[in-house]
């Protein structure tokens, strides 16, 4: 395997064992969480991976793959911007959020990742902070009231090299490592 | 006016002690799972039906009756399945509720898993809930050291594990069986019922799947009673709500209020009224699923009851507030372009109908409108509305139909006008300086 071997294997076997053995697909959501926090998206050979390891069909783990929009299929920025445009953070100016967003990531229209690899922007749909609308996750960590120059801000710093503070809890500092957090196997940041 | 009462989910909200096992305790945690551990089940399953506690998560079904239901003794195991996917647009008292207060939530499942003998518990949390499931993994592993979760609760001899697992990114699987089946590792699509998941449910075993805010509201009604649980709120509709208000209002945020509380209380004591002393136009009592209301229902109560006599539904208790600068087709466009983004593809109406219906109110708003197709969103309203599988398309009908309802008027001038009467050109682009 190229995925799952060595320490990536032993994880994988940890995150099966949270389930009873005659249901270990239950584990194919994890997985794919681990996946992605190996090669920063979901490969074709990761997906055939994950399929052999649950005994299950490569299709089987695509079909879940692809409903859920958590998991990247395509190339990823190193870091996920996403910007909640859902109804209560547009009453509070969210498209202009993501407008800027995507203007300060250096991003064409349509484009998935900027050029120097670092950003991917994309709408979100509602977060669940919705008092402190606009919301915005940056490697899956909130922040609250955001502005256009704050997300202006925000990027710039991350593209410094920064890992910006987060309105709650402990940032990750990119993508990858949020997607381990996940799998249920990050020693809890701040913990 | 002002109200008041005594806190009950929120009481501990300014004691951030609680989030650990230790403060938790001091404070009475874990009180509830004590007495449960002394009870026979069927008296814990009696208590809560007594209480009249009716699930918060939408659907209002009552908690206990759902817990009467499981069928016991016949070879298989019960679960219990906790429902954090809370991802209804406008919706987050459950994400609150879990970052000040996670242990409640623990305590809630573990009487629940008691009442139905469940030995497994299974804490779905919705993926964009990273950090509040590392709260919950940090009470978790305090719980287990404390002997709260484990082969032997508390010395009973009973086990009660619990296993959480992280959703990601589908508002669908807040809908019971979708949930079921990413539980078991498939796409997040519902279930033909019957059987109801309290008769096969998780791996095809008996399930009692519970709201967060629903299951917080158990330990108290184990220590204090079904009596006291209804000396707050209406007579059908007994105990608190978490109410969580957003959109154009002075103080969004997440607030405890007794059931039957009139929109205008929460509104103007709680939220300090609509942003910039404006006119209130539209709310949503229930998150983007419930059919939006007027200022003219600002003294409906906030009860299943008092909302469904007002043509909408509590829901979630997710208020979305819109002013009078807010266009209501350009709102309806948004909401309904999530129900097309969320659709599982499962059933033609919703698929096909939630895509269209974001198109023509997509150009309505974009001043291309046609004539036809004001009467085009009314037939689209009723031919979605209980046509598919679940309630996701209910969803979308219920913006096209109540912003009709009640903003006919205003789909017309779009048309008429060829632009939208409410929103300055290119505002958003000036704003941001592009």
């Amino acid at each position: 395997m190229a995925v799952f071997e060595g320490d990536v294997l032993a994880d994988a076997r940890a995150i099966m064992a949270r389930y009873p053995q005659e249901h270990v697909r239950s584990a194919v959501m994890p997985l794919l969480y681990l996946a992605q926090s190996v090669d920063g998206m979901l490969t074709a050979e990761a997906l055939r991976e994950i399929g052999a390891l649950l005994g299950i069909t490569t299709a089987e783990v695509q079909a879940v793959a692809s409903f859920y929009s958590m998991y990247r299929l395509r190339p990823t920025g190193a870091h996920v911007v996403g910007v909640c445009t859902n109804l209560a953070c547009k009453l509070r100016g969210a498209e202009a959020v993501y407008v800027a967003a995507r203007q300060a990531a250096g991003l064409a229209h349509g484009e998935e990742v900027s050029g120097d690899g670092l950003f991917t922007v994309h709408e979100e749909e509602c977060l669940g902070v919705c008092e402190h609308a606009p919301g915005v996750q940056v490697d899956l960590c909130n922040h609250d009231d955001v502005t256009p120059e704050r997300i202006r801000e925000l990027v710039g710093r991350l593209r410094d090299g920064e890992v910006p503070e987060p309105a709650r809890g402990t940032a990750f500092g990119s993508f990858r490592a949020a997607s381990r957090a996940l799998a249920g196997l990050e020693a809890v940041p701040g913990a | 006016m002002t109200l008041s009462f005594e806190r009950r989910l929120t009481r501990d909200w300014g004691d951030p002690s609680v989030i650990g096992l230790d403060g938790y305790v001091a404070n009475g945690g874990y009180e509830g799972l004590r007495r449960a551990l002394g009870m026979p089940d069927a008296d814990i399953v009696e208590v809560v039906k007594a209480s009249g506690l009716r699930g918060r998560g939408g659907a209002g079904f009552p908690t206990g009756m759902k817990w009467g239901f499981v069928p016991r003794d016949i070879g298989k195991p019960t679960y219990v399945v906790v429902n954090f996917d809370e991802s209804e647009p406008g919706t987050c008292n459950n994400r609150e509720l879990v970052e000040r207060d996670p242990h409640r939530l623990l305590e809630g499942a573990v009487i629940a898993a008691l009442a139905i003998g469940c030995e497994t518990v299974y804490l779905y949390v919705r993926g964009e809930y990273l950090w509040q499931s590392i709260v919950l993994e940090r009470a978790i592993a305090e719980a287990y050291a404390g002997g709260y979760l484990g082969a032997d609760v508390r010395g009973s001899g009973k086990r009660v594990d619990l296993v959480l697992h992280r959703g990601a990114g589908a508002y669908i699987c807040g809908e019971e069986t979708a949930l079921l089946n990413s539980l078991e590792g498939l796409r997040g699509q519902p279930r033909l019922r019957p059987p109801f998941p309290a008769v096969e449910g998780l791996f095809s075993c008996p399930t009692v799947i519970n709201n967060v805010e629903t299951l917080m509201n158990v330990p108290d009604i184990v220590i204090r009673g079904a009596e006291w649980f209804r000396e707050l709120g209406t007579e059908r509709s007994p105990g608190t709500k978490m109410v969580t208000i957003s959109g154009k209002v002075e103080r969004p945020g997440n607030y405890e209020v007794p059931l039957g509380t009139p929109f205008r209380t929460v509104l103007e004591e709680f939220a300090g009224g609509v942003l910039g002393g404006r006119a209130l136009k539209a709310w949503t009592p229930g998150g983007s699923s419930t059919p939006m209301l007027t200022a003219e229902h600002v003294d409906t109560g906030l009860d299943y009851e008092s909302l469904a006599a007002a043509g909408s539904l509590l829901g979630t208790a997710a208020i979305m507030v819109m002013d009078e600068t807010d266009c209501v087709v350009d709102c309806a466009a948004r909401m309904v372009r999530f129900y097309a983004h969320e659709s599982c593809g499962k059933c033609t109406p919703c698929r096909e109908g939630s895509w269209w219906a974001t198109r023509v109110l997509a150009r309505i708003e974009e001043g291309q409108g046609r004539p036809e197709d004001v009467p085009v969103m009314s037939d689209m309203g009723t031919n979605l509305l209980f046509r598919a599988f679940c309630a996701l398309a209910d969803g979308t009908a219920s913006v096209i139909n109540s912003s009709l309802a009640h903003f006919r008027d205003e789909y017309e001038e779009h048309v008429r006008l060829g632009r939208c009467p409410l929103k300055a050109d290119h505002a958003v682009l000036e704003e941001v300086g592009a």
